[in-house]
């Protein structure tokens, strides 16, 4: 009888201890740039809580999942200066947070990995498109969510020979990511099967994005840039900059459908995506936050989730046995793609799919039935391990 | 005398007619002669499907987006969740139209009635709630709140725990239907949505989309005893992504759902292993059973077609062409 009161009141402590247990804290840091990026159409702008939005749905998404595992994740927010240093900035930012969500230029974000390096905190890029940074530049320490320039280019390329649009007219801008775009549109038309049968280069003269007179004069230059092009399917832009490529569709010389920079655009996500459950974080996200959700909004949403997933995987808050366990081979996570989304173990790129969408809709999304690969017909996208110039650590 | 004699002989024949039609129509009519209710996500209608011709003998137009459907226990009206009008309709089986609705509470998709039919439990998926509502009183009685994207939906056969599944949370709420309190989370893979008991409450199961397997959950001590998963050659893993689950009432053997796989996995439900997998049409949703348990009707989105299984021969025997996007399916007697 006693022993059962002993036993009982034992009980009873421990079930209260472990309701009272103070929650494992998870501290996620999002190292954003301050300032709007420039985009030709107003609709467009980004928004000010651009990617910042998305991570902090995730880390809501992450704290349902996590009172039911005494798991309390926070998100601390940094906008870097353009004069700041960031290798500084990410260490201090570090001292709070085992996990960093980084949307940065390649430079800046390599400058952060390296400052990081000895520390164990892992960056989530979710901004760089760059090859580089899964090849030659590769890091230990950094998680890729952004897919690369080379997967949205092969994206694009797969749908374009499938639609049986082969004979590529290329438009490329005079900056330097406009000509790494170009570069991956290359590699792509090669692997898929598909010709450039015609290079132009569209000169960024300077000049303001927006002016009151400006249909007038566009409508004037864009047919004559776009005169007596050998025959072509589609026309194919590469303007990262943004100076150009939205004011092809409708103008071209030869009536042609444009895809790329413009027209049909290959994205890792879009606010007109509702498939596979899709609709369900549109709406989270619309009510949170009063607008649509976009592709930065998203890839910070996946990294932040990423966390949360390995953290109730490992039920643990421990960044060191979390990171491992986004690295190792068990790990997946769910983000409405309508497949499991996986680490490549070679360059730690996240497989996904690409959407291709016009502005308005979800038009296609990638890889095209019939891209066949002997491991996950993901890899049919961007650079596959036997290509790979990247060695961790 | 002779007339009547001639009278009492027709008569006889005629009885005897009778009686040979009665025994030829019994002979050529299954005793399986049901009804089956089919959502159809994207034409928001309901097909009504008789398992005696196997043919759509109604079209029923619903609200926006059905998916979730269910018999009452009485077999008198169809409840269907429709989604985006933030509402579960009533069916009344015999008029076959829409007479009525009950407050579900935001995007209901999939809901579990009690044992009795008075209560029923509605997985709301836009605001991580459970919401409770009185089929009679058409009054909501309260909610519950669980993970990210609530999704499956199931009561233990002795009534006490609900079990909600939600898609992003990936866990398997025990839910105590007299205090209505979670008890109990079990983590399982990626995006669980269907959650189904055995018969004997000695194993629930739950199926996980992205995760791709089937955890098969011990009820007493809430806990993933066993993992089923499924290898189908030559197609990749990603693309099998179990959803439905239909279990025979003797608890033997298990039907599994595997959406874009275009197939339902049979599965010895004793010792967990794979037995076989028919080829149904593409990215199947959910099943049911005709009550006597002969035929498994599967609900084929993408191809917009029931498959029907012949259950003892585990064959596909027929298909049938319903709506855009079937998805949800419940079948009573007529």
């Amino acid at each position: 009888m006693i022993r059962c009161l002993v036993a009982a009141i034992g009980l009873s402590i421990a079930a209260t201890s472990v309701l009272a247990a103070a929650p494992i804290e998870i501290g996620v840091g999002y190292l954003g740039r301050a300032g709007i990026k420039a985009k030709l159409s107003l609709v467009e702008l980004p928004a000010e809580n651009d990617g910042f939005a998305g991570a902090r749905l995730a880390i809501e998404d992450n704290n349902t999942t996590g009172k039911f595992l005494n798991q309390r994740f926070t998100l601390e927010e940094v906008r870097l200066k353009d004069d700041e240093d960031v290798a500084k900035t990410a260490a201090a930012l570090a001292e709070r947070t085992g996990f960093i969500i980084a949307d940065l230029p390649a430079d800046d974000l390599l400058k952060a990995a390296n400052a990081l390096r000895e520390r164990g905190t892992l960056l989530l890029n979710a901004g760089a498109i760059d090859d580089r940074l899964r090849e030659q530049d590769c890091r230990g320490n950094v998680i890729h969510v952004a897919p690369t320039r080379s997967m949205l280019a092969d994206a694009l390329a797969q749908y374009l020979v499938w639609k049986q649009w082969k004979r590529w007219l290329l438009v490329v801008g005079s900056h330097d990511q406009d000509k790494l775009y170009a570069d991956a549109l290359r590699r792509a038309a090669t692997r898929f099967g598909a010709k450039i049968v015609q290079e132009r280069t569209f000169e960024d003269t300077g000049g303001a994005r927006r002016t009151d007179s400006g249909v007038t004069l566009i409508q004037r230059q864009i047919p004559v840039f776009t005169q007596q092009a050998p025959a072509y399917d589609v026309l194919v832009a590469a303007d990262e900059s943004e100076v150009f490529a939205s004011y092809l569709p409708y103008r071209t010389w030869d009536p042609r459908p444009v895809a790329g920079s413009a027209g049909l655009v290959p994205t890792s996500w879009h606010a007109a995506q509702d498939q596979w459950g899709a609709i369900q974080i549109q709406n989270r996200f619309a009510k949170l936050n009063s607008r649509h959700m976009s592709a930065l909004d998203m890839k910070a949403w996946t990294a932040a989730r990423m966390v949360g997933e390995a953290a109730s995987r490992t039920k643990s808050g421990d960044p060191k046995v979390v990171s491992d366990f986004i690295r190792g081979k068990d790990f997946s996570v769910a983000a409405f793609k309508g497949r499991r989304l996986t680490l490549r173990d070679w360059n730690l790129q996240l497989r996904q799919p690409i959407l291709l969408v016009d502005g308005r809709m979800v038009v296609s999304v990638s890889p095209q039935e019939g891209f066949l690969h002997q491991v996950s017909e993901l890899d049919t996208l961007g650079v596959d391990r036997p290509e790979t110039k990247c060695k961790l650590n | 005398m002779q007339a009547e004699l001639k009278e009492d002989g027709l008569h006889m024949w005629r009885h005897c007619l009778l009686f040979g039609v009665a025994a030829w129509l019994a002979a050529a009519t299954p005793a399986s002669a049901f009804i089956a209710y089919v959502s159809n996500e994207k034409s928001n209608t309901v097909s009504v499907i008789d398992t005696n011709s196997w043919t759509v003998t109604k079209t029923i137009k619903v609200g926006q987006r059905p998916r979730g459907i269910e018999f009452t226990r009485d077999g008198k009206f169809v409840f269907v969740a429709v989604g985006d009008d933030d509402s579960i309709q009533v069916i009344d089986v015999a008029k076959q139209e829409v007479v009525d609705s009950l407050p579900s509470g935001p995007d209901p998709e999939l809901f579990a009635l009690d044992a009795d039919g008075k209560i029923l439990y509605v997985a709301n998926e836009n605001d991580n709630t459970v919401t409770i509502i009185d089929v009679e009183k058409r009054a909501r009685l309260g909610e519950i709140q669980v993970g990210v994207e609530p999704e499956g939906m199931a009561i233990s056969p002795d009534g006490k725990i609900l079990i909600n599944t939600s898609e992003t949370t990936n866990m398997a709420h025990f839910i105590d239907t007299t205090t209505r309190e979670i008890v109990a989370n079990v983590l399982v893979d990626a995006r669980p949505r269907y959650a189904e008991f055995k018969r004997d409450n000695s194993e629930v199961w739950v199926s996980s989309e992205i995760g791709g397997t089937v955890s098969v959950i011990d009820p007493a001590k809430r806990e993933v005893t066993k993992k089923i998963s499924f290898e189908i050659p030559g197609l990749r893993s990603e693309a099998i992504q179990p959803v439905g689950i239909g279990m025979t009432k003797d608890g033997k053997t298990a039907f599994v759902a595997l959406g874009p796989a275009n197939r339902v996995a049979v599965v010895d439900a004793v010792s967990h292993k794979v037995t076989k997998y028919l080829l149904v049409g593409q990215r199947v949703w959910h099943m049911a059973f005709t009550p006597d348990e002969k035929y498994l009707l599967t609900t084929n989105g993408v191809s917009n077609d029931v498959s029907v299984i012949d259950v003892a021969a585990q064959k596909v025997i027929k298909t049938i062409q319903v709506g855009e996007l079937p998805w949800g399916m419940t079948i009573a007697q007529p």
